[in-house]
């Protein structure tokens, strides 16, 4: 297997055991990218140059005998939503098309103290808004699998280069389920943390109260050493938790036994028969391994869309009014500043970004907050409390990622509202603030991956990664990446 | 018809935090344009906001020190609107939960006591500042952006529509200003934009109850342009009523060179702010226990500082007032007696020549050339009969000029007062055989006539001679 | 449910500063009911007694020290800046407002 194919934690220990250096590494990612993603179409900005700057940096501490941390020169990209100085940071949008910040995210604060070879800014749904990455407003990502279908999204990009081995790592956002999904269409790991246990500071706001920054990786493994990394309490975000950080490697072990799984009776319909057999299957092997699973319900998930359809467009519409044509950011030029600030955010949002906003302007506005809005807020208490009480009785709650495995870019595209209802198993866990994890548990007829969600307690991710790993291990899904040539040595 | 005004006013006050209120940019006033700005302020994408400790503190002291009742639970909302001043197109206030509700002040307007109730009191963030191009926003090609107040912290003092008059207005706005001073939360000077009014006004007719249409006039920044601009909005709507006309609700301007106020060419969009609750900020709980603790710690506020004033020195409600309605002012004439002057004359004193010669020279009052100690001492040489206040009051101007003390002046200058009765008779004699005319006519019964013979006496000793020995000896001799 | 008329669209347009050409109206008004249709069904919970969750973490009085902190070099604040003059950000005729 080459390089590319393999996962974090193995390139550590060749790093480690001086079998590979840092700069070969890096030089091997930056050939893949050059051979596939000119029709995968990850990557939005490639940082050759820093990136095997980086790589050098490391292999000269590997040469003075100092020990290396997980991550360091381990080659990994980022979703263009979150601020990287120096970098262009686009959301894939027309808007921030040359937009540098001035600063970086905590996030890439913390990563960057581990340094890692940084390969560039990955491609996304324009801010974040979207399934399937096709409203990128450069250009859509191809799902790894079968170039035809998309990778999912919001984090299509993210998730696309771990599948293609142009990525060792990444991270990605996850705000209706823009990590888990395209986790799913694209075969790997891809975590949404609790909320608030990643800084949320830099990374280009969608819906404030959803939004929450995770990992995609090969495998659990990586996923939990890089949940190590990003997670903590930052005091430049006011909604960030104080709760300790507990060390999430120490719960990669194969035990399930007398674990109590969860099967919600309402996530068990709507979905592709490939679909339902690969999670049942799954979650049969779960009980195998000695995992007690049970039918639970959450009776109000059939709402759970519409309150997140609500509070999402709602503080997007205000999150998104900055972008203005003022002090950042493209401008339009108008006749007074009314014109220009209506021609700008007219000419350089997409189509479904401006949608968002209508919709989220009306929710919020005079004489319909109560009934829209407010009723919104009300019904995530609702979900919030179908979970809190479920999880009196399981540990965790088992679902699928998505009702289907990836489809043809284009084929959804036309009905916004059909896009919308794919977030059906999703959604629920960020009204909740709950974490969540997908792992692959099969494939499709026509070869396409599928992803099993876990779900836990607030703050137990830990229990998440447990549960994951010991699936995934007794499976072989997380030893190969998707088949676009030359992953074999 | 006879009409009445309803006046609203809602009072911004700067509060003299350190840092903004929602990063650590410095909030100091007059740097260079956007030298004090951070991702935070800036409204860069991906920033988020965490709230100084202080601007909470503040705005409680501010709701207790003007007599509300505190929300023990408060949070801060976003008000949606688009404005370059604005770096996120909305400004982070509070709406529906404000940090403190239901006070009032007690205004003074000829001689009777108001009560000016105070709707609510919450926490926002400045805007920035706009330089137009051109003279006015009207007649300007484009507009330059500075971004050094926007996040600076605002308390918003609204009132009910209680107050009736320019004049009560003023009073209002005098007696907020002197509040927030006391508890020192603000530094309220006008002409640094630490305070500033909107103001609502419209008329109904006399004793009925039903408010009339409101005109609304924005960012009045200084005492005299809210009396201008309320008179003359008093004016313009009486008129208009009594045309048979309607007032427009608006906004309008108040034109300052022109002495009048103007309608704002506004856009007939709708005002809808789309509030809702900030996101990225978590509410804030404040305890019984720690509001009791608040109250404890107020200093003694101006109306408290007054009586006591009145109780302990015997000043009169007037005077009091005008002592106490600045902290400073208060402060420097409670040093002034408590290095052991007579209270009425250093209340006089302060009132009338200091007050004189600090407006003169545009100085505060704790910029005073005459410290509080050594207006103190000449008081008591007053007192001793040292000196004469007429000879004081030149004593006092050498002060000034010179920061000396008043011993050290008075024996520089032979200033002592002439007490010795031999001396003054022999002056005295003088000027009545000086005098024939005076002293005819004094006889004569034309008892004002002693004055100018006094002033004589005065004259020949050149103010030195006891006034009240004069007297008594000149009626003595032209018995 | 309300249903949504093309003034109702125009004037939303105008507080989220978005021009929708006059031939797009009727096609975003119909986006617009279809998706609160959709949504309506929320509508049919009885949420009377239920509180709105604004936050999903129990945080409170989350506050930072009153201590300066450096600001940006002024050139970083205004790297991004479309138009600027003498370190001010520049910006066309602004109406009354």
């Amino acid at each position: 297997m080459k390089l590319f194919a393999k996962p974090a934690h193995v390139l550590h220990d060749m790093l480690v055991k001086k079998e590979i250096t840092a700069v070969e590494l890096a030089k091997d990612l930056l050939a893949r990218i050059e051979a596939v993603d000119g029709e995968v179409k990850a990557y939005l900005t490639v940082t050759k140059e820093a990136a095997l700057l980086q790589a050098a940096a490391v292999d000269e501490k590997i040469a003075r005998g100092e020990t290396i941390g997980f991550l360091e020169g381990i080659p990994g990209a980022i979703k263009d939503n979150i601020c990287t100085k120096g970098i262009k940071t686009t959301c894939a949008s027309k808007m921030l098309e040359n937009f540098v910040p001035p600063y970086n995210a905590t996030v890439m604060e913390k990563i960057q103290a581990e340094n890692p070879v940084i390969l560039g800014k990955v491609n996304m749904d324009e801010f974040a808004m979207g399934g399937s990455t096709e409203n990128s407003a450069y250009f859509p990502t191809h799902n790894p699998w079968n170039l035809d279908c998309v990778p999912g999204g919001s984090s299509g990009g993210s998730a696309a280069a771990v599948a293609a081995g142009t990525a060792i790592w990444a991270v990605g956002s996850d705000t209706g389920g823009s990590i888990r999904q395209p986790a799913s269409f694209c075969g790997v790991v891809g975590m949404k943390p609790t909320y608030g246990r990643v800084s949320r500071y830099g990374l280009v706001a969608f819906a404030s109260s959803l939004d929450q920054i995770g990992p995609l990786t090969r495998d659990v493994t990586d996923c939990a050493h890089l949940l190590n990394i990003i997670s903590g309490y930052d005091e430049k975000d006011s909604t960030s938790s104080k709760t300790e950080v507990p060390d999430f490697t120490k719960s990669l072990v194969q035990d399930v036994k007398g674990l109590k799984i969860g099967m919600p009776k309402e996530y068990f319909k709507g979905m592709d028969a490939d679909v339902e057999k690969a999670v049942r299957d799954a979650i049969k092997e779960l009980e195998a391994l000695g995992a007690e699973v049970k039918e639970i319900s959450l009776p109000h998930t059939d709402y759970a869309i519409s309150a997140y359809y609500l509070i999402a467009p709602a503080e997007a519409s205000s999150n998104l009014a900055r972008y203005d044509g003022v002090s950042y950011g493209e401008r339009v030029d108008g006749v007074d500043i009314v014109d220009m600030m209506t021609k700008t955010r007219s000419e350089k949002f997409g189509e479904e970004v401006k949608r968002r906003i209508m919709i989220g302007s009306y929710a919020l506005s005079a004489g319909y907050y109560d009934a829209y809005y407010l009723k919104a807020l009300k019904v995530r208490t609702l979900v919030k409390q179908d979970f809190d009480k479920a999880f009196e009785d399981v540990d965790v709650i088992v679902a699928p990622t998505a009702p289907t495995a990836a489809y043809e870019i284009g084929s959804l595209s036309s009905d916004p509202l059909k896009m919308y209802m794919q977030d059906v198993y999703t959604v629920p866990l960020n009204l909740a603030g709950l974490p969540g994890i997908s792992v692959p548990c099969g494939f499709n007829k026509t070869g396409m991956p599928i992803g099993l969600q876990i779900i836990g307690k607030a703050l137990a991710e830990d229990t998440l990664i447990r549960t994951a790993y010991t699936y995934e291990q007794s499976q072989t899904f997380h030893n190969s990446i998707a088949g676009l040539g030359g992953e074999k040595e | 018809m006879s009409y009445e005004a309803v006046i609203g006013l809602e009072v911004h006050s700067e509060l003299k935090t350190n840092t903004k209120i929602f990063c650590g940019c410095a909030t100091s006033f007059g740097a260079e344009q956007n030298t004090h700005v951070c991702p935070v302020c800036l409204g860069l994408p991906g920033v988020l906001p965490v709230i100084n400790k202080r601007v909470v503190e503040f705005a409680i002291k501010a709701g207790l020190a003007l007599n509300c009742t505190i929300n023990k639970f408060s949070k801060f909302d976003r008000k949606n609107y688009y404005y370059p001043d604005l770096p996120k197109n909305f400004q982070t206030s509070q709406y529906d939960l404000p940090i403190a509700e239901y006070g009032y002040v007690d205004i003074d307007v000829d001689g009777k006591t108001k009560r000016i109730r105070i709707t609510r009191i919450h926490m926002e963030e400045d805007a920035g500042k706009l330089v137009h191009s051109g003279n006015t926003i009207k007649d300007s090609a484009s507009s330059n952006v500075d971004y050094n107040r926007t996040g600076v912290p605002l308390i918003e003092i609204v009132s009910e529509p209680d107050i009736s008059s320019a004049a009560e207005a003023k009073a209002y706005m005098e007696k907020i200003k002197s509040v927030l001073e006391y508890i020192d939360v603000s530094n309220c000077k006008m002409e640094e934009g630490n305070l500033r009014a909107d103001v609502n006004v419209s008329l109904r007719p006399t004793g009925t109850i039903p408010l009339g249409t409101k005109a609304e006039m924005k960012n009045i920044n200084s005492f005299k342009a809210i009396e201008g601009a309320i008179e003359y909005e008093i004016e313009r709507q009486e008129e208009i009523l009594e045309d048979g006309g309607h007032i427009v609700q608006e906004t309008r301007t108040w034109d300052d060179a022109k002495g009048i106020t103007l309608s704002m060419r506004t856009k007939e969009a709708a005002h809808d702010y789309r509030y809702l609750p900030e996101p990225d900020l978590v509410p804030i709980i404040t305890t019984d226990e720690e509001i009791e603790a608040y109250q404890k710690n107020l200093p003694e506020l101006p109306d408290a500082r007054k009586e006591r004033l009145m109780a302990d020195c015997g000043l009169s409600s007037y005077d009091a007032a005008i002592l106490t309605a600045s902290r400073q002012t208060a402060e420097y004439f409670d040093a002034v007696v408590s290095s052991g002057a007579d209270a009425k004359l250093a209340a006089n004193w302060i009132m009338g020549d200091l007050s004189k010669n600090l407006n003169a020279e545009g100085k505060l009052i704790t910029q005073s050339p005459v410290s509080a100690e050594n207006l103190a001492k000449m008081i008591a040489l007053i007192n001793k009969g040292t000196i004469s206040s007429k000879i004081a009051k030149t004593v006092f101007e050498e002060m000034w000029a010179s920061g000396d003390e008043p011993e050290k002046i008075v024996k520089e200058k032979g200033l002592v007062q002439i007490t010795d009765t031999k001396a003054i008779e022999e002056i005295v004699d003088a000027v009545i055989a000086a005098n024939p005319k005076p002293v005819e006519d004094y006889k004569g019964g034309n008892e004002k006539s002693i004055g100018f013979l006094v002033g004589q006496v005065m004259k020949q000793s050149k103010g030195k001679a006891n006034p009240g020995v004069v007297n008594e000896l000149l009626k003595g001799k032209l018995q | 449910m309300m249903k949504v008329t093309s003034k109702d669209v125009e004037n939303v347009a105008v507080l989220s500063r978005l021009a929708i050409p006059s031939d797009e109206v009727e096609k975003y008004t119909g986006h617009l009911n279809a998706f609160l249709e959709y949504v309506d069904g929320i509508s049919a919970l009885d949420t009377d007694a239920v509180v709105a969750t604004a936050h999903v973490l129990p945080l409170k009085n989350v506050f930072r020290e009153d201590a300066v902190k450096p600001s940006l070099d002024r050139d970083l604040a205004l790297l991004n800046a479309p138009e600027q003059e003498d370190g001010y950000f520049k910006v066309p005729k602004i109406l009354e407002d």
